[in-house]
């Protein structure tokens, strides 16, 4: 089961352009110096590309950042 | 930096110092905490106060001489507060005496010989500490001198001060004979032993016999004296008590078997190096009691004490929003950077403070000790650079920047057009370089018309993000970089139009030749003819941080205005006081935030336009909607339009227009045809609300492109079917860049780009 913390689009409906597939949850791997992750982003089931909204980006990504990077 | 140096750079700052009240005072009240509780009518707080101090408070409160009023800092301004008086109105207000906590008994005795003051605090202060005490006098009471003072002293308060003694292990032995005979029993018989020389001298001793530190008899161990007096003298009751407490502090050390010398240094009134500026003080007369011989009441004494300025020093901390953003002072700072850097594991909670530090040099002119936020920030950073300890946000898009100034897109060092020797070389700085409305052809042309002897051209960047950052290594590559262009030139005399950079040459560098534009227009080429529109009314010249010390080049500034005709109306801040406009130390890199408030709080400092002789100062005022003008754009009018009016072109425009300036000046001062610019891969289109959130997260319209260009060639983007738009993100080596964008006529209309330094395993990544 996956629990790790879901990040969905505030707005809009999505699809893949390549692929032409609607967006699907799946878990996503972060790193960022020692830091990892796993997250669920919206993902392309048949690229496997993955969306990060900008809410994230901004806010809990930068934080995330911000303390890894004083470690 | 080591403990010593940490202790060395602390003691710099004096804002700890006791103000001159309390380091008079040989006790050490903390006067300013207790007028601050008289001020708001607390009664029972200032008696806490004394309690906390005093020995025997309610006498010592009344009869005390207060050696501290004359030190008072009001005194020159129009009269010392009156602390011995508030004292006295404190101790009537409030309860009777009461015992203080005192410490369970620890099974050593003390003598004490006399029973005067000094006697007195010695036992009241080894008696409270646990110590069994026995006071030996020669007459029937205790109190000596004290019992002369009843006009101070109400009945019965010395009784009920004496009557707690002894419940705390005080036992008082009246009628004693003090000699010898009774000193030498004692030596046996006691742990340790305080002979009070008062009225009493069976020893032959003068101040001089005893240890000054410990007030150790010499040849007897755990024998102390005090209370000497000096002939003619009154008797200072507070002064006595100061000598008792500097006793018992010996003998409280000796019975338990630590360092009876160790950091006594302050002990006593001591001299204090707090500095608080009275400018602008208010002359308050003293209040005087209705009723003289009832003294204040407590309403009058709630006025008098509002007279305390609270001295602190805070001299940098009140011009300073970095100082005064982390409710520090520097000697604070200074311990928690020390910290910060000492951790080996967890959270350096403090990289941000170190990183946003403007480097400015304000606090060091403003400080009485000569500290610098900008030494110690300096070398925190070398040090996290060195340890590999520097979060890579922090600088990375500044030095990204200077990467761009130092590559070929804008690097250009060369003797001008049929020149083969050059006595001069116009410096404009990568900044100015990047005003698109600045004139630096024109400014070259002049020079090269006026100056005798050749005027070379040198397009580059001084290093000076990288210095500010802690790259030592960048700061000095670059310099090396310019040093053999410069020497290949026959090394010219640098006519340099930013302060930065010519501070940056001065420290590095301090073999090349450097001036001033501004002093050059002054002293040697004279103004053009050419002139811009002139401001209306007075402006505010706000100088450059780093112009700091170049007293010649600021008045040459106010020189150009005047024969400008342009009055001019002094920020107070300025010249060797100026502020920072938060783009130096790279503040605005490492905290944008605050970097606003810095240049928010600057341009609210005067209403008149502003007059800057730095493009990046001019930019960061006109970006708070302040009128600014660079002082070039006086002489050398630029673009069209009102030039203080003109935005802050963005880091982006800057990048384009360092790139087009050395286009042009190599088609226009060389004629080098240039080869057309490569159009760009996608055509943007930035609203000014979506390119004003880019400019705050430093995102570059080439991040945007770049993205675009992968997204649209790959088609790896994501569409949302309701509205048509596109999102795309793509990662460069260390940041990762997306778009939100339509097409529309092959254009890409932006609605918001953002970025992220994570790496996302289902994000594109750019290869290489």
């Amino acid at each position: 089961m996956n629990d790790t913390p879901i990040y969905l689009p505030e707005s809009g409906d999505w699809q893949c352009a390549a692929c032409g597939q609607d967006l699907v949850p799946a878990p996503v791997g972060v790193t960022y110096l020692q830091g990892g992750f796993t997250i669920t982003l919206m993902t392309c089931p048949a690229c496997h590309l993955s969306l990060v909204p900008e809410f994230l980006a901004v806010g809990k990504m930068f934080e995330v950042e911000q303390l890894l990077e004083d470690k | 930096m080591d403990q010593q140096g940490l202790r060395d750079i602390e003691y710099r700052c004096i804002q700890e110092e006791q103000p001159a009240c309390q380091a008079a005072c040989p006790l050490h009240v903390d006067v300013r905490k207790f007028m601050a509780l008289v001020r708001a009518g607390d009664m029972a707080g200032a008696r806490k106060i004394l309690d906390r101090t005093l020995p025997l408070p309610t006498v010592l409160g009344r009869v005390c001489d207060h050696p501290c009023q004359p030190h008072c800092i009001r005194s020159p301004i129009d009269a010392s507060l009156a602390i011995g008086g508030l004292e006295r109105t404190v101790i009537n207000a409030t309860g009777p005496a009461a015992k203080p906590l005192s410490m369970p008994g620890k099974g050593k005795r003390a003598a004490v010989m006399g029973g005067d003051v000094s006697a007195l605090t010695v036992a009241w202060d080894l008696g409270k500490k646990g110590y069994g005490v026995d006071v030996y006098l020669a007459g029937e009471a205790a109190g000596g001198h004290l019992l002369t003072l009843a006009t101070l002293l109400p009945p019965g308060a010395l009784a009920a001060e004496l009557d707690i003694m002894g419940r705390m292990n005080v036992a008082f032995h009246p009628g004693q004979r003090l000699d010898r005979a009774a000193f030498e029993r004692f030596c046996t018989e006691y742990d340790a032993v305080y002979v009070e020389m008062l009225d009493t001298n069976f020893l032959s001793l003068g101040r001089e016999g005893v240890d000054a530190l410990t007030l150790g008899l010499p040849g007897h161990d755990g024998v102390f004296c005090g209370g000497f007096v000096a002939p003619g003298q009154p008797l200072s009751a507070i002064s006595l008590a100061g000598e008792g407490r500097k006793a018992a502090v010996s003998m409280d050390r000796y019975l338990a078997g630590v360092s009876v010398t160790a950091s006594r240094e302050r002990e006593g009134a001591c001299p204090t190096r707090l500095f608080t500026n009275t400018e602008g003080v208010i002359p308050i007369p003293a209040v005087a009691p209705a009723e003289a011989a009832a003294g204040l009441t407590p309403a009058e004494a709630g006025t008098e004490a509002a007279r305390c300025l609270d001295c602190q020093c805070l001299e940098c901390v009140k011009s300073c929003a970095y100082l005064a953003r982390y409710k520090g002072y520097p000697k604070v700072y200074a311990r928690q950077i020390y910290n910060n850097l000492s951790i080996v594991q967890g959270s350096r909670s403090f990289n941000q403070m170190i990183n946003s530090c403007t480097m400015c040099g304000l606090c060091t002119e403003l400080c009485p000790e000569d500290f610098s936020m900008a030494d110690l920030t300096l070398a925190a950073r070398r040090d996290m650079v060195s340890r590999d300890k520097m979060p890579l946000s922090a600088h990375e898009f500044a030095l990204e920047d200077m990467a761009f100034s130092q590559s070929d897109r804008f690097t250009l060092l060369r003797h001008a057009p049929g020149e083969t020797a050059s006595a001069h070389l116009f410096y404009p700085g990568c900044m100015l370089g990047g005003d698109p409305a600045a004139s630096v052809a024109g400014v070259y042309a002049f020079l090269r018309e006026t100056l005798p002897g050749g005027v070379a051209l040198g397009l580059a960047c001084c290093g000076a993000p990288a210095w500010w950052a802690g790259r030592q290594d960048l700061a000095e590559a670059a310099m090396a970089q310019f040093r053999e262009a410069w020497e290949g030139l026959g090394r010219p005399r640098l006519v340099m139009a930013c302060a930065s950079c010519q501070a940056t040459f001065a420290r590095m560098a301090p073999e090349v030749p450097t001036i001033s534009l501004w002093r050059v227009f002054l002293e040697e080429t004279g103004l053009p003819q050419s002139r811009g529109a002139l401001p209306a009314g007075p402006v505010a010249v706000h100088d450059s941080c780093t112009s700091r010390y170049d007293a010649e080049s600021q008045a040459a500034v106010r020189a150009i205005l005047g024969s400008l005709g342009v009055d001019v109306a002094e920020l107070a801040l300025s010249g060797r006081r100026t502020e920072c406009c938060g783009f130096g130390g790279l503040q605005a890199n490492a905290h944008p935030e605050l970097a606003a408030t810095v240049i928010a709080r600057r341009a609210a400092e005067s209403p008149h336009d502003f007059i800057a002789t730095c493009s990046m100062c001019r930019d960061r005022l006109a970006g708070t909607g302040k009128r600014a003008y660079h002082l070039l754009d006086l002489l050398f009018p630029g673009g069209s339009g009102d030039p203080a009016a003109r935005p802050d072109p963005g880091f982006s425009y800057r990048h384009e227009a360092r790139a087009r300036l050395k286009r042009t000046l190599l088609e226009t001062v060389w004629r080098e045809p240039q080869s057309p610019e490569t159009p760009p891969a996608v055509r943007l289109v930035i609203p000014d609300a979506v390119r004003r959130v880019m400019e705050a997260r430093h995102v570059l319209d080439t991040d945007v492109a770049r993205t675009i260009a992968h997204a649209e060639a790959t088609g790896r983007k994501f569409t949302d079917k309701a509205t048509g738009r596109h999102l795309a993100g793509f990662a460069t080596a260390r940041v990762t860049y997306w778009a939100l964008y339509e097409l529309i006529d092959g254009a890409a209309h932006i609605h918001a780009a953002y970025s992220h330094r994570m790496n996302v395993s289902g994000v594109d990544r750019q290869e290489g």
